[in-house]
Order: C-alpha cells, then structure tokens, then sequence
C-alpha cells in the first residue's frame, strides 16, 4: 500500500519540483513534489540518505574502541551514539549494572548532550521562523535576524548550548571525542572543582529554559488556530519511559502509544525490540520505514522524539518541567500536544528538564565517587537504547570471541520517524501549496515542518560547497525552467 | 572565563573517519608538531570540531586573527585562501554552520565587530565513511601546511615589525 499523495497516479505530465536542501558528499536529503498544470500537489516525497556504511565502518572492530568509534557516525548527536553503544557494550562485558558513579556521569553526559542540542535547535534553527513568520522576508528570517529584533534570545541560545557542551566535556573528558563512557561503566567522575564551575551556572540555565518554554506557549496563544493546524496529523508514538512511567531519556522499557494515547505495549525490555518493530523498504527511498510489528506498515507507523516523549510519559521527575508538561497536554483541551509545532514547546519542555536534571546531578555526591567500573560474565550480544534528542536510538552488536565485532544494526531516529515526517509535509502540501504559485515562503513551509523533527542527514561530513538549498522546477519534458539556489559556494 | 587568549586561532573542522573530510584535522596535528613554540608561547591556539556551530563565535573573543580550516569539493587545488566577512545562513537543519554564519553570530551576541578572519579550504575528494586520506588530499595538505606556516612566519615578522616602528616613533616622540 502507499500512502495519500505519496506516489501519483498519473505522474506523466506533471512538474517536479525538488526542494534539494542538503547534497552532501555521500548523499543527498530531497524533498520531491508532483505538480500537475493548474499547481495541484499529486505527490510529495520526503528522500533521506541512511547511515549506510556505518555498520560495515564498524565491524572488525574490537568492541572496546565501539563506543569512541561511533562518535564519528554523527557529528551533531556523538554523545547519543557515544553512550548507546557503551550500553550495549556494557552487556557484552556482563556489566549488568553499572555504578552509581558511572550511571550518574553518563546521565549527566547524556542531559549536556540534550541541553545543548534542544538548545540550538529552537534558538538558532526554528526561532527566526516563529518570531518571524514561515513566509517572512527570507533575509530576515535567520538568527542574525533574531539576534537583530530579539539580542538576549540570540544570545540564550548561544550560552545554553556553550554551558551543554562544557558538560559534556567534564564528563567525557574531551570536547570532541570524548573518550569518558567505557564497556562496564565510564573512566573518569567529576572532579570538585569541574562540579563547582557547572554548579555556579546552572541556576541561570534553569531560567532561561523556563523562560524559552514560555516563549513558545506565547507563540501559541498569539497564533492558536495556525499553530495547531500546521501539518498535523496522527500518529502513534514510541518512547522509553522509567518503571514508575516517568520520562527517562537515559535507559528503561519501550511504551508505544496509538492516536488517542491508548497504551498497546508498555515497559517492554528494550533487547527484544525485534518482536515488536519492524522496518518496510519502499523503491523510493533508501532510508526504511520502521512500524509496530503488531499492527503492521500501514498502520503501525510512529513518530519519536521530544512530543512522542513528553506525552508519552506518566511524569516528568523534575518538578519545573513537570509542570510545564501538564499545562502543554492540558493546552486548548490536548490539541496542542497533538500538532506538529508541538514538537518546539516540547523540546523546550525537555531543555527545562535536562537543566533541572544536570542541578540535581551535581549535588549528588555520586558524581564524584570512584567507583567507576563493574565486569561480568562476557556475552556475545549487546543491545543498547537510549532517547537521543531526535528520538529513540538502538545500537545492536554481535561480538566475536577474538573481542570484534561481527554484526552490527543501528537504527537512528531519524529513520523512526520517516513516515511521521512524509505525513507531515504531505499535510502542509495539502494546506498551502495545493493550487497555489510556488513562492519561497510557500516552500519554506516544508522546510518548517522538517525542521521540527531536524532529520540527521549523516551529518559527520559537512566539506565547504556541499551545502546548498536548491529548488527545481522542471516541465514535463523534464527541462528545468527556473531553479533557485542558497547557501553553497559551488 | 579564562584571561587572555591566544591572539591567533586556527579553527578547523571535520571528521577523522570520512576520507578527506579528515583535511582539517589532519591540518591541526600537522602543525601542531611544527608550530609548537607558538602554541607553548600563547601565540596561537588550535581548536577543531566536526563542524562549526554556533557557540564556536565565543572561541573568537579576544583574537586577532582567526583562521578557518576545512576541506573543500569546490575550490580551486591545492588550496584556497580567502577572507571571510560576517553573512547570514538560510538553513533548515541544526547540522552546520558556514563561517560567515559563525561571524554573524559573534556580531549579533557581542555587538561588535568579529576579528578578521580568513578561510583555508583544502581540496577534497573522496569522502566515504572509513576510507584513508586521500593521494591527491595529502599533497594539498602538505602545500597548505606550508603555506600556513610560511604566512604565520611573515605575520609575526610584520608585527615584529610594526612593533619596532611604533617604539622607534615613541622614542622620536
């Protein structure tokens, strides 16, 4: 089966339209329309390049240098990648539980890594379209722009993610390639005066997480109808959640959710995920479509990330993020927590909650303990899972009995939330460019609704000249009559 | 914050593990080894990432001279030399900045202007995950370390220089 408008039924004669925002050295990510003459959408196509390779770049490898390794994989989210795999490694060498020194470091690590990624996101990727307008002047709508009309927003954003990136690099020891989360626990806990240095900050980070929720509430409220409106859609949904329900974005059982928040599978241990997620291949796409196993590809499609996980669980276990949680579901009787630009307020949701989380951490006298290593009966397999700022992240390793490893499967968040992405720019293709001229605020709505998500494109490789945002339009006979270009030097 | 900086930062981006991707980094230990009295003496400070984002604008309070290193598909071999002037980026991902990007945003945080800053881009061309530098990237690497060195060379003689003419106008003063 294919979804609404995700192929044509005619598609001879149509114009093809190629928004082209990333052509990347190994690959490309391409939003793709099909337009018929009177500028009705018949198709539209959301093309993403996996992370193909990386489980060969993998293997051979002894399983010690995995959790350094696949760092490389991802230069936006290393971290996410960085403990992933030490949990799974962590399985490999019997650490069934790790300390509390370790377990706390690598959440400390892990509530940096969310900070600073939830931080650049809003303040320097989504904020010029919201304080702006999806159509607003394009020389405006950037965070120079923000900067301009807004300087303390521009300048929040910078710091949140410098204070994320500084905790990152006390607990993994470096400040790219961090070396500080090992098989059995971490090498390294934090030092007297690294927790003083992060302490005398983090109450100002606390605040302007909070005051960064609130911004978005009043972006709501300023523009309820739209904001609620754009590119929604239904979806069921898929996160990690604690024993006890609460959000937990460092380890605990899968729970997914359908539409309505009916609950149709909770707490389940994540090392059997292959009985209850599926991936579907589609001749379009190189990247998979993951669903649940129980209702199938048509149906059991999900989406991930901040809105699946802040509506997901039963609680949030910091009480200023937990509280904003409430107000977000309760918003305008639950819709808000339904729409696609939904997934900004809970973003910042989670900022709140990570800069909360990192405060507790560093009066936990845990963090500087010297217990940092535990070993067990050594395994062949390991599976480790975790809530990347994106979504759900699995690493899945088989390893020899020369210590290399033979298999690996990593399925990133990106490629969970596939489907959820294809419906949401379906849905803003059927809202505002059907029938209409194309102009660059029309198309930059798509590029909105991506952005929510932020889909990692293997983004490790980034060479100057690759990066332009390009726009097709080509005729029936396939010449192209007019394209647009920004943002590459080529 | 710490106190004084190094006047000169070489900036360099990119992954160890994606071919010539590596051309920046590779640039950094490269003249890490050779420059290493100026980096003992606080006259230049190497930094790398795998790619520029925006909280790198605060690497660049309090410098002189900024350089940015990355590997390129589109310039002109071995290397390219260019100044760079604060631009805006239209994006619609997280993943990168350029470094005219980062200079804006060191702009717009700091409310003045950035240090001066310059681009050495590298000639790339394969970039697959895993694989080595490549033959043709390792030459264009050689050149610009010595090209890099060379200029650094010229800058400090200049400001020696310059130094020497200011106290011989004192001493005429």
């Amino acid at each position: 089966m294919t979804f609404d408008l995700e192929t044509a039924a005619n598609p001879q004669g149509l114009r093809r339209v190629a928004i082209d925002p990333v052509s990347r050295v190994e690959g490309h990510g391409k939003v793709t329309l099909l337009l018929d003459a009177d500028d009705r959408v018949h198709q539209v196509r959301l093309h993403i390049v996996e992370f193909r390779g990386f489980e060969k770049f993998i293997q051979g490898r002894p399983y010690w240098e995995v959790p350094v390794m696949v760092q490389r994989l991802c230069g936006i989210c290393p971290v996410s990648h960085h403990l992933a795999a030490s949990k799974a490694m962590d399985q490999i060498v019997g650490a069934r539980k790790v300390t509390p020194t370790a377990d706390k470091i690598r959440r400390l690590m892990h509530f940096g890594q969310i900070l600073q990624s939830h931080a650049l996101h809003f303040f320097h990727l989504c904020s010029p379209d919201l304080l702006f307008g999806f159509d607003s002047d394009v020389a405006k709508r950037n965070i120079v722009g923000v900067a301009q009309a807004h300087p303390d927003i521009a300048k929040r954003g910078v710091l949140l993610r410098k204070y994320g990136q500084e905790v990152i690099r006390m607990t993994a020891g470096k400040r790219v390639h961090g070396t500080g989360s090992v098989p059995g626990g971490v090498n390294k806990s934090l030092a007297e005066s690294e927790r003083a240095a992060l302490l005398k900050d983090v109450y100002q980070m606390i605040a302007w997480s909070r005051d960064a929720v609130r911004l978005v509430k009043e972006l709501f409220e300023k523009n309820l109808a739209f904001y609620e409106a754009f590119g929604r859609f239904r979806a069921n949904s898929l996160c990690l959640v604690r024993g006890d329900g609460a959000m937990d974005l460092y380890h605990g059982g899968l729970r997914a959710r359908d539409a309505d928040g009916k609950t149709l599978f909770d707490h389940v241990e994540y090392s059997t995920y292959w009985d209850y997620l599926l991936e579907d291949v589609k001749p379009w796409s190189y990247m998979k479509f993951p669903f649940l196993r129980s209702l199938g590809p048509d149906e059991g499609w999900y989406r991930v990330g901040p809105l699946a996980r802040v509506a997901g669980c039963d609680f949030i276990p910091t009480p200023l993020a937990d509280r904003e949680r409430q107000d977000f579901l309760a918003y305008d009787g639950g819709n808000a927590a339904g729409a696609t630009l939904g997934y900004h307020w809970a973003r910042m949701i989670e900022m709140l909650h990570a800069a909360e989380g990192i405060k507790d951490l560093l009066h936990d006298d845990d963090i500087t303990g010297s217990e940092l290593m535990t070993r067990g009966e050594r395994a062949g397999r390991g599976i480790g899972m975790i809530e990347a700022p994106r979504g759900t992240l699995i690493h899945h390793y088989r390893v020899n009995e020369d210590d290399q490893v033979v298999r690996a499967n990593l399925i990133v968040s990106t490629t969970h939330n596939n489907q959820a992405m294809n419906e949401a720019i379906r849905q803003v293709a059927r809202q505002y460019l059907d029938g209409k001229k194309l102009t660059e605020g029309l198309l930059n709505h798509i590029e909105v609704a991506i952005r929510c998500f932020d889909p990692c494109l293997s983004c490790a490789t980034h060479a100057l000249g690759r990066m332009p945002l390009a726009v097709e339009l080509v005729d029936a006979d396939g010449r192209v009559v007019d394209e647009l270009a920004r943002g590459g030097d080529e | 914050m710490a106190g004084r900086v190094a006047p000169v930062l070489v900036f360099a981006c990119g992954n160890p593990s994606r071919g010539d991707d590596a051309l920046g980094p590779a640039f950094i230990a490269r003249v890490e080894a050779l420059l290493a009295d100026e980096i003992r003496q606080g006259e230049l400070e190497l930094l790398t990432d795998f790619q520029l984002q925006a909280e790198h604008a605060l690497d660049l309070v309090g410098r002189e001279q900024v350089v940015f290193v990355d590997a390129s598909v589109a310039c002109v071999a071995p290397f390219a030399w260019t100044e760079v002037q604060p631009a805006r980026d239209v994006t619609w991902s997280t993943h990168v900045m350029s470094p005219a990007a980062v200079l804006a945003t060191f702009r717009a945080i700091d409310d003045r202007e950035p240090p001066p800053c310059r681009v050495l881009a590298i000639r790339g061309r394969a970039f697959e995950l895993g694989a080595p530098l490549s033959a043709p990237a390792a030459d264009h690497l050689a050149a610009a370390v010595d090209f890099f060195v060379g200029w650094l060379a010229a800058r400090a003689g200049g400001r020696a220089a310059a130094g020497a003419a200011v106290a011989d106008e004192s001493r005429c003063g």
